[in-house]
């Protein structure tokens, strides 16, 4: 548990970074730093390993401050990542992976098993193990980033917006495997971001810091986009944060009937549009009924493609309606297992669960 | 001209090269290492680096006869004593490196320093591990100049009976012979391309990563 105490940060020019945090960090969880520039969330995370020294106010870890003690010996406890990877230019993949049980005093040997270990958790090509950094692109040089700070298995990650130098979509496949990743390791996480996408998917808790080093507020994601404290959230939240707060809600729907057909076959059902899967009943797009309705064969030329897809284990209500809505026939297709289609959802059946959902937390 | 000069002469050539060789490169190594602590002094605090990059730029600046001819008396040294030159010389290799590693060290990219120190490492060991290492490509650009500069600086030892080959030069001035003068020429100018050379390639090869990255940012 990381928790600060009325922590302060003056810089010698007068400018207040940080204006008396007060706010704990719960353990195992990703708790996301997120605001505009020059409020305070870079200067909060280093301000925990020591690479800025608070001027006012404490700064506990699990119980002991932070500012007892040897600040080099410290850091080697906390796994640190930052924005350009920063690997030392120097040294090969394996060796900078390696550089902290290196410090700590490891046989070089377990070091480097180490490093190689690591290199197969975060997805490095063992063949990258003996390049330098500067022959890696920055999406690899982030990876061997993550699996650095992660060498000496520290309870604490510190992340200072380390996704945030790379195209986006290196960037989401980072984002995804750090969450896969955590779900493994279960580290206390601090994620420094201005991006409040990246906060809201990442983040168990998210704590909004508005300029001049002030919280703004410190809550779940989902509350955060329901219930944003005031008009700075708000707006910092964002466009449509209605529809994205439904990405944290997960409610039991009914599934509709699905008339389905596969490609050879007649278009079957009532409807103006039929769905077709394949053999493991996997969808393959819609077919309108025109089209089949003359009792001939359905073939490729036919399909429409289809929307998103609801998999009815895992997905919230958002992709539930954004199912729904992206679906030509107006049904969005529910699946479950390898992608197996179990019925249909539609918008309204959303909506209607989003208020049910609001009248229970109401009563609760 | 007395090219017969030559063959009758080979045994003090080589002695001469060998005396030379030391006479300069003996400076070169204990410039370095007077060089690297200063150089990391200049780097802490603005004042330090003016005042030590404007003193031992100063020193370069000092005539190299008078130096050589001063040094006896400020040493306390015998006017023949070969440490005036070696002294001498590892000034002005101290004159020309404190800069280049300073800007060398100056140059090491302020993520790298970070990364290291969030890493866990102290001050001094970052500095031996991390920030000296990545400063060796231009502190080797620094050490051929001085290397240079050394092996033509030792001729003007002569001028006190002491200076290797640039005993060639005085001599054969002294007795008019041409083929001496030109010899001694020749063969320091051998001595300093190989030095140069030298320097080149174990830069080289102690530096690897600074060969790679043509290809970065191309492969995912």
């Amino acid at each position: 548990m990381i928790e600060f105490r009325g922590v302060t940060k003056r810089f010698p020019d007068g400018t207040v970074a940080v204006d008396a945090l007060d706010l704990t960090v719960a353990d195992g969880c990703v708790t996301v730093f997120v605001g505009p520039s020059g409020c305070g969330k870079t200067t909060s995370l280093r301000m925990i390993n020591r690479m800025i020294e608070p001027t006012g106010g404490t700064i506990l870890i699990d119980g002991a401050d932070i500012m007892a003690g040897d600040a080099a010996r410290m850091r080697r406890g906390i796994g640190y990542v930052m924005q350009q990877a920063g690997l030392l230019p120097h040294r090969s993949i394996l060796d900078n992976i390696a550089t902290v049980p290196m410090l700590l005093g490891w046989s070089k040997a377990r070091a480097r098993a180490r490093a190689a270990e690591l290199m197969e958790i975060v997805g490095l090509a063992p063949e990258t193990a003996r390049r330098y950094p500067n022959q890696l692109s920055g999406g690899q040089q982030q990876r061997v980033g993550v699996a650095r700070a992660l060498a000496a298995d520290p309870p604490i990650l510190l992340m200072d917006e380390p996704f945030s130098a790379v195209d986006p979509v290196v960037r989401e496949s980072l984002q995804d495997e750090l969450l896969r990743l955590q779900a493994e390791l279960g580290k206390t996480i601090v994620f420094v971001t201005h991006d409040i996408d990246e906060a809201v998917k990442l983040g168990d808790k998210v704590a909004v810091f508005r300029q001049g080093g002030h919280l703004a507020q410190y809550d779940e994601p989902g509350h955060l986009l329901a219930r944003p404290a005031d008009d700075f959230v708000d707006g910092f939240v964002g466009r449509d944060r209605g529809y994205r707060g439904l990405g944290f809600r997960s409610h039991r729907l009914p599934l509709g009937e699905l008339t389905t057909t596969s490609l050879g076959s007649p278009a079957v059902g009532n409807g103006a549009w039929t769905l077709v899967v394949d053999d493991a009943s996997r969808p393959q797009g819609w077919c309108a009924r025109r089209d089949g309705a003359d009792g001939t064969a359905v073939t490729a030329e036919h399909l429409v493609p289809g929307g998103t897809l609801y998999d009815v284990t895992s997905g919230s209500l958002r992709s539930a309606l954004d199912a729904a809505l992206s679906s030509p026939s107006g049904q969005g297709v529910a699946v479950a297992g390898a992608g197996r289609v179990v019925g249909s959802v539609s918008a309204d059946d959303v909506l209607a669960a989003l208020a049910s959902a609001r009248a229970e937390e109401a009563a609760a | 001209m007395n090219w017969g000069w030559i063959p009758r002469n080979l045994g003090l050539v080589a002695e001469l090269t060998v005396e030379h060789s030391w006479l300069a490169l003996l400076p070169l190594l204990l410039g370095l290492l007077i060089s690297v602590p200063l150089a990391w002094l200049a780097t802490r605090t603005p004042l330090a680096r003016s005042v030590l990059v404007t003193a031992t730029g100063l020193l370069y600046t000092v005539p190299s006869l008078a130096l050589i001819v001063m040094l006896p008396l400020l040493l306390g040294l015998q006017i023949l004593d070969p440490l005036n030159l070696v002294v001498a010389l590892t000034i002005y290799t101290v004159a020309l490196l404190v800069r280049s590693i300073a800007d060398a060290l100056d140059a090491v990219p302020s993520v790298v320093v970070a990364a290291a120190t969030a890493m866990g490492y102290t001050p001094l060991r970052r500095f031996v591990a991390v920030e000296m290492p990545l400063a060796i490509p231009v502190t080797v650009a620094g050490l051929r100049v001085a290397a240079v500069s050394n092996m033509s600086l030792v001729t003007v030892g002569a001028i006190v009976g002491l200076g290797g080959l640039g005993l060639l030069f005085t001599d054969g001035f002294q007795r008019d012979i041409p083929a001496e003068i030109i010899t001694g020429i020749v063969v320091v100018l051998v001595l300093a391309l190989i030095v140069d050379a030298l320097l080149l390639v174990v830069g080289r090869l102690i530096t690897p990563w600074a060969r790679t990255g043509q290809a970065a940012g191309r492969q995912r």
